[in-house]
Order: structure tokens, then C-alpha cells, then sequence
């Protein structure tokens, strides 16, 4: 692996940090499988690129990207607790709809930013830093900004309800927690994420593409369970903090698949290996607990019997 | 088990301490790294084009050429990463086929030699700044249909042709910019450019009736709403006399005059003839971008009579399927 190849996947690890992220708000703390990130993911990066191209700031089409987003999740939250549309179908259907929006929105299936100015622009010709340094270094503070502000929140009143609101409706109800606001307002923090990370790739790759949300979830997913599996998750903030390793593992296990040229492995194997590699990263963990849970029953027994 | 563990460690730090060193060409061989954003039969039978060119041209595999491919497996994700790793390994050329692995690939090598292929639209997907102004590092060959090519080719099957009708959906973005060339180089071939609209299916036999007297010839191009309703069009152009020219070669077997085609291999043999430049040293800057120009002839002799046009031998001679 070479240093570029090594910062890049560092680089797009934070970025999809942020959906996996996301990813722990639905999956995680709403219990909701949220699978209109596939759909908002490009619409961020649709947004971000057509305004950019339309000559507004950078920063203003970033903001608007993340509005978007989070109009994205409130329309799939409210298919399912006003219109009462089971949360699986909800999110696919807001999905499969912003394919057309994101259409749209590009005016075609692609809008391209290169030579235009972005966010990174200015990390282009720093004296001090090559860009391939600068930028995974500028998304990772993006990326534990976004972190620290989701943790505060959800240890804020309003951020406690909506963790009870998953873990339990009926009770969270019971105290007088408007859960379907709650549903609505997690949706909609998630998928503005999902849109943030969305317009931030669009920037640093040099495009928007109406295909480029394609397997998001997949990715988002994988970064959450194989962080889960491989770091603590005691508190909150290690929760979410295994959350952004495992996205920048996961693109870690890329790189490393991509450089199978030299155990034998062709091209089209890429999607097979990465896929047994995140898988031994999530069994392994478990594994190691299965053995020693078993040694430690058959231990018990073992004393049990010298006792009797 | 705790020595176990570092075993494993060990074993997988001394694999990646293998992957770390890169891998350095000697002086005369060269690396070409190819990158596609997806497997499709026309992308890579583009990167077949390529490769069988550069072994014409003396570069083989594993011999003197390091050939590195990826897919990124219709991620776009992947292929930014793939674009990551190749700009890091530092080839001589880096050929990306399709639109989304071409942007990739220039926003993440900027020092490095990159040829584009099968990309339709390279000014607008922002790759170099217009056709003969190929940026310093980056060049390509694109896919776009070749209007040019298929005017001078109507004209020379109809020589006293003055006009000619188009028709097309205005809802599909292709057909508008496929137009939008027929307008701009109509004139150049002598031919007065009519339009006749068809947003749904339904309308195309009407579009086609008002162009009659108007027009010597109709062309339609790769317009999928006209193309679906194409027997309606062939129905009236038969009655009326009008011979009917199409933009792909399957409309051909449908009742079309003729149609130029090209294939992808031969835009991939066009790209190994622009990588093959720059391995001899020229510089992507003085390659401008080039647009197809192999074509494929199909004609319909039988049709085009049915239409009130004889084909000239000629022509007839040098396509490659006479449909009868």
C-alpha cells in the first residue's frame, strides 16, 4: 500500500464516519433500519455540486446539502409514524423517489466540480502540507466535530428522550415523550449527516453521480458492526467513537483488497474479499468470547463436580 | 493463545510491510494502470481494445508492460479509492474508462499521465476544457455518437438532399445535446436542419406526417422514445417516399435506409493508439480529445427502395452488413 492509497482510505474513512454515524442514530439509538441513506447520500452530493457549479460559497451549498438531507429523513419518518408505512418500506420508498429528485436537481446523471472551487480548494497549495495529508486531516476534524455534537446531544433532555423512544415506546410514552417527534427528529439528524458526508465526497472526488449512493448502507452497516465487534462499546462516546474506527477500517480492508494482485487475486474479486474480511472482523471478536465462555462453563463444571 | 495473538500479528505486519514497498518499473518496461467503474461487455471490450493495441505496438504483459486493472465494481466510492492507490503507485499512464472512474482519477492524480475513454461528454463532465485544448496531464477518446459522420454520410447517399427532418423527445437530455450537433453541423453538409417534436410514443407518427414536403430525408437519432415507435415512422416514410436515416445500426434491421455504428473495441483501439503516443514520449497536451472515427455500416437496399432511393453500389460495397 502506498501513502497515497493509505491517507485516501484515511480520508474516505472519515467522510463515511459521518454516515456511519448516521447509521448508529437509526439503527442504533431508533432502532429504525433506515435505508433512504442509499438516496440521500447522493442528493448531499447533487445539492452541494449544483450549487457550488451555481456559483454559490462552498460552505453555503454545504449547509443547504445537510437541509436537504434532513428534509429526506423527516419525509421517510413521517411515512411511517403519520401514514403508519412499515420503517423498511418507508426508507426504501424515499430512496427509490430521490433518484428521480437527484436527477432533477443535476439536471443529468452527473455534475462535475473539478478545476471548480470547493471546500478543499484551499487545502490544494498549503506550504506546509501536500493535499493528500491535508485532506483526510481536515474531514477527521469534520468528522470528530460531528461526533461531539451528536454525543452532546443525545445526553442532552431532548437527546435522552429519543434514546428512550428506541429502547422503549411505550415507556418513553408513558412519560409523556412524543415518540413519533422523536422518530421524526432522529431521522432527520441521520440523514443529514448522510447528506454532509454525501456533499463532502462529491468535493473531494470531484463530482456528483446519481449512482454514487449505490451499496451506502451496506458501508454504513459494515462500519457499525465491525466497530461494535472490535472496540469497546461501554459508554456512549466509545459507542460512536467504534463507530468512526470502523468506517476507517472498512476502507482500510479496500485498500488492502485492492492490492490482491499479489496473492493470486484479480479485480473482480474485490466485492468477495472485502466481504470475507469485514466478516472475519465481526466473527472474530465473538469467537474469542464463544471459546472462552466454554472453557470457563466446563471449568465451572469441572468444580462443581470436585465439589460434590 | 496470548502468543498465538502475536503470531498472528506478526504474520499480518510482515504481509502488509510486503504491500508497502512499492513496486518500481525497470527503465524499459512501463506501467499502465486501467481502471473501470464497472464490468459491462462495452467497457471492457474497451480495455481489450487498449491492451491488444499496446501489444501490437511491442508492450506485453508481464514482459516489458506492468498492467494493473481494477473495478470499482460500480461503486463510486471504490473507484475513488482505486484512483487514490493508482496516483500513489505513480504509473506511466493511467487509463480510466466511463465518466464517473475518469473524474475520479483526475481529481486524485494531479502529476500523472491520464487517458479517458468512453467518456460522452468530457467538457462537461469538466476532464480538459474543450476538445483541442487537452489539459497538461489529461486526454482521452470519447464515445459520443459521431453526428458529423452521419450527415456527411446522408449527404453523400443523397447528394441533391437540401433538408433534412429530425425527429426526437425534448424530455430525453441525450437526444437535445445529439441535436443540438445536427443544428451545428447541418449547415456545414448543405442541409437545412427541421425539426418535429415527440414527447410520448404516441405522438411519433404525427411528428412524422408534418414533416412531409418539407423534407428530403429524415434522420433519427438514438432517441429511445422515437426509436420504440419506429414502425410508425418507417409506415408513413414508405407511403410518403421519404428515406428514413437512423443514428444506431438495429434500427437498420427495422426498416431504416442505413445507419453508421461503431463498436467498442474500436474506441478501446483508439485509446491504446493515444496511450501508446505518450508511452513514446509525447505529451498528453498535444493530443486533442478525439471523438469516434471507425464506423460500422449497415444498410437496407431493399428499404431504401421502398423509400424511393437506390443505393449506390459503392456504398452497398463497403458496408459492413447488408441486410436483406
Amino acid at each position: 500500500m502506498n501513502s497515497f492509497a493509505f491517507f485516501g482510505a484515511i480520508e474516505t474513512g472519515f467522510i463515511f464516519a459521518l454516515v456511519a454515524l448516521a447509521v448508529f442514530i437509526s439503527f442504533r439509538i431508533l432502532d429504525f433500519p433506515d435505508l433512504t441513506v442509499d438516496g440521500s447520500f447522493p442528493l448531499g452530493a447533487a445539492v452541494a455540486a449544483s450549487m457550488i457549479v451555481g456559483d454559490f460559497h462552498p460552505l453555503t451549498a454545504t449547509f443547504c446539502a445537510c437541509i436537504a438531507g434532513a428534509m429526506a429523513g423527516t419525509v421517510t419518518a413521517w411515512l411511517n409514524v403519520k401514514l403508519k408505512i412499515l420503517h423498511l418500506l418507508a426508507s426504501i420508498l424515499t430512496m427509490i423517489a430521490l433518484y428521480s429528485i437527484n436527477l432533477r436537481i443535476m439536471d443529468g446523471p452527473n455534475k462535475a466540480l473539478l478545476g471548480v472551487e470547493t471546500l478543499l480548494t484551499p487545502l490544494d497549495n498549503l506550504s506546509f502540507m501536500p493535499y493528500y495529508i491535508a485532506y483526510p486531516l481536515t474531514f477527521g476534524i469534520f468528522a470528530l466535530l460531528m461526533l461531539a455534537l451528536v454525543i452532546w446531544f443525545l445526553q442532552s433532555e431532548i437527546g435522552l428522550a429519543m434514546r428512550a423512544t428506541g429502547a422503549n415506546p411505550r415507556m418513553a410514552r408513558a412519560n409523556g415523550v412524543n415518540t413519533s417527534r422523536m422518530v421524526i427528529l432522529g431521522m432527520a439528524i441521520s440523514n443529514a449527516l448522510v447528506a454532509l458526508a454525501g456533499a463532502l465526497f462529491a468535493q473531494s472526488q470531484g463530482s456528483a453521480d446519481v449512482t454514487m449512493g449505490v451499496g451506502v448502507i451496506v458501508i454504513g452497516l459494515a462500519s457499525v458492526i465491525g466497530g461494535e465487534a472490535l472496540f469497546p462499546k461501554s459508554t456512549l462516546l466509545k459507542w460512536a467513537l467504534a463507530c468512526v474506527l470502523g468506517s476507517i477500517l472498512y476502507r482500510m480492508v479496500i485498500a488492502f483488497a485492492l492490492n490482491g494482485e499479489m496473492l493470486g487475486l484479480k479485480a473482480q474479486d474485490l466485492n468477495l474479499i472485502t466481504a470475507v474480511l469485514v466478516t472475519l472482523a465481526i466473527v472474530a471478536p465473538g469467537l474469542k468470547a464463544k471459546t472462552k465462555s466454554k472453557l470457563s462453563k466446563s471449568l465451572n463444571a469441572k468444580t462443581k463436580q470436585a465439589q460434590e | 493463545m496470548k502468543t498465538h495473538l502475536h503470531f498472528i500479528g506478526i504474520y499480518l505486519l510482515s504481509i502488509f510491510s510486503m504491500f508497502v514497498t512499492t513496486v518500481q518499473a525497470t527503465p524499459e518496461s512501463k506501467h499502465v494502470a486501467i481502471t473501470q467503474i464497472v464490468e459491462h461487455p462495452a467497457l471492457d471490450a474497451v480495455r481489450k481494445g487498449v491492451k491488444d493495441v499496446l501489444s501490437e505496438a511491442g508492450w506485453n504483459e508481464g514482459n516489458n508492460l506492468k498492467w494493473d486493472y481494477q473495478s470499482a465494481q460500480g461503486a463510486t466510492v471504490t473507484a475513488s479509492q482505486i484512483a487514490k492507490k493508482f496516483a500513489g503507485d505513480n504509473p506511466d499512464i493511467i487509463v480510466a474508462i466511463a465518466t464517473p472512474s475518469a473524474q475520479a482519477v483526475v481529481s486524485s492524480a494531479r502529476q500523472t499521465n491520464i487517458v479517458f475513454s468512453a467518456v460522452t461528454d468530457p467538457v462537461g463532465a469538466k476532464l480538459v476544457k474543450a476538445w483541442d485544448q487537452p489539459s497538461k496531464y489529461v486526454t482521452g477518446v470519447s464515445d459520443l455518437t459521431p453526428i458529423n459522420l452521419h450527415l456527411a454520410f446522408i449527404k453523400e447517399a443523397m447528394p441533391q438532399a437540401k433538408s433534412l427532418g429530425v425527429i426526437y423527445n425534448p424530455g430525453e437530455a441525450n437526444s437535445v445535446s445529439l441535436i443540438k450537433l445536427v443544428k451545428q453541423y447541418g449547415p456545414t453538409h448543405g442541409l437545412k436542419i427541421i425539426e418535429a417534436v415527440s414527447p410520448k410514443s404516441a405522438d411519433v407518427q404525427a411528428a412524422t406526417r408534418s414533416l412531409l414536403g418539407r423534407v428530403d430525408a429524415i434522420y433519427l437519432p438514438t432517441d429511445n422514445t422515437v426509436i420504440s415507435a419506429m414502425e410508425g415512422i418507417i409506415k408513413i416514410a414508405e407511403q410518403a417516399k421519404v428515406p428514413v436515416f437512423a443514428g444506431d445500426t438495429d434500427s437498420v434491421k427495422r426498416g431504416a435506409v442505413a445507419a453508421l455504428g461503431f463498436n467498442y473495441y474500436q474506441v478501446g483501439r483508439q485509446t491504446g493508439e493515444v496511450v501508446t503516443a505518450i508511452l513514446n514520449g509525447k505529451s498528453p497536451q498535444d493530443i486533442p480529445v478525439q471523438g469516434i472515427e471507425k464506423t460500422e455500416l449497415f444498410v437496407n437496399p431493399k428499404a431504401a427502395i421502398r423509400m424511393g432511393l437506390t443505393l449506390d453500389e459503392k456504398i452497398i460495397a463497403r458496408a459492413k452488413k447488408v441486410i436483406e
